[in-house]
């Protein structure tokens, strides 16, 4: 079981995640987007800030040679884990629904949220309901259309809100103006999630939550089922 | 032979614009009020195309391809 983190000119959270999924003994591989994604039974793209965030966040690492085989291994089922920007070149990609656009109000926002987890989703099967992770973007706001909205409830496709201490998705505890608070989607099979806070920076004591270890847990189990 | 085009991009209608709310608010600390603020994306391009369709579907590639986003965005195409 062999997972590939991809790097793209401007990737920065790389080496977090790589460090992250060594800690669980995962057997994984850091990609440069000029080479060949291949013999991988899982792929992450890690945040940072691909391409300066040129035209739109995502928009040009979307378009790269790379994205073609990370949309074959979707085809095949096997899993995609987005991660901010990561989560913004899947939507870029259309490998998602809906997009991630300037946050309501236009800066930068750096801090802990809190999470629930919406639905089922191989990336949570041995996550808590309540997580708390950091987020780290300035363009995180989900935007979907009004029918596609729809649709991502009754195909189970929202896969975390932001939440209040009490777990509820209010206004006050949304950071970004996240249509309906939604913070992670899916595509319809599952096995692609976007998401835009960080489970990489919550994956050891030190860093002050533990919570992310759970999305990769979740991940190699499902890649162990496949 | 050789065309320009003029690619405008924009936010939907009814799609919120932080940046552009935010530009309406300096301008009212200005002295200037406005009912409403937009802000778009234009692109200056020259490119070879057999003929003015060609062209024009070019553009239109283009946009649907990379220059705009369909969740978000609308897009006019302009050959001068």
């Amino acid at each position: 079981m062999k997972i590939a983190i991809l790097r793209f000119g401007g990737s920065n959270c790389d080496l977090d995640v790589l460090k992250a999924l060594n800690n669980l003994g995962a057997e994984t591989e850091l990609v440069w987007y000029k080479e060949v994604l291949e013999g991988f039974d899982g792929v992450i793209i890690p945040g940072g800030f691909s391409y300066g965030d040129y035209l739109r966040a995502g928009a040009i690492a979307a378009r790269t040679k790379i994205m073609q085989s990370v949309r074959e291994m979707a085809s095949e089922g096997k899993p995609v884990l987005g991660i901010c920007n990561g989560a913004q070149i899947l939507s870029e990609s259309h490998l998602v629904p809906g997009t991630f656009a300037l946050n309501q109000y236009p800066k930068f926002i750096c801090r802990w949220v809190k999470l629930l987890k919406i639905g089922r989703s191989p990336f949570t099967t041995l996550s808590s309901e309540i997580l708390n992770l950091p987020i780290a973007h300035k363009e995180g706001r989900y935007v979907v259309p009004p029918q596609l909205f729809k649709e991502l409830y009754e195909n189970d496709q929202v896969v975390f809100k932001y939440v209040d201490d009490n777990g509820r998705p209010t206004s006050a505890a949304n950071p970004n103006g996240s249509r309906d608070n939604i913070a992670a989607v899916s595509n319809l099979e599952k096995n692609v999630l976007a998401m835009m806070p960080h489970p990489e920076r919550a994956s050891e004591k030190l860093l002050g939550s533990v919570d992310g270890n759970a999305i990769f847990e979740s991940m190699i189990r499902y890649m162990n089922t496949l | 032979m050789l065309f320009r085009a003029e690619i405008t991009i924009k936010l939907k209608n009814g799609m919120l614009d932080p940046e552009a709310a935010t530009i309406k608010n300096a301008l009212s600390h200005l002295g200037y009020e406005c009912r409403s603020v937009k802000q778009a994306a234009i692109f200056e391009l020259e490119f070879e195309a057999d003929s003015r369709q060609n062209a024009t579907d070019v553009a239109e590639g283009m946009c649907q391809r990379l220059l705009a986003n369909p969740v978000i965005h609308d897009y006019d195409i302009e050959l001068v």
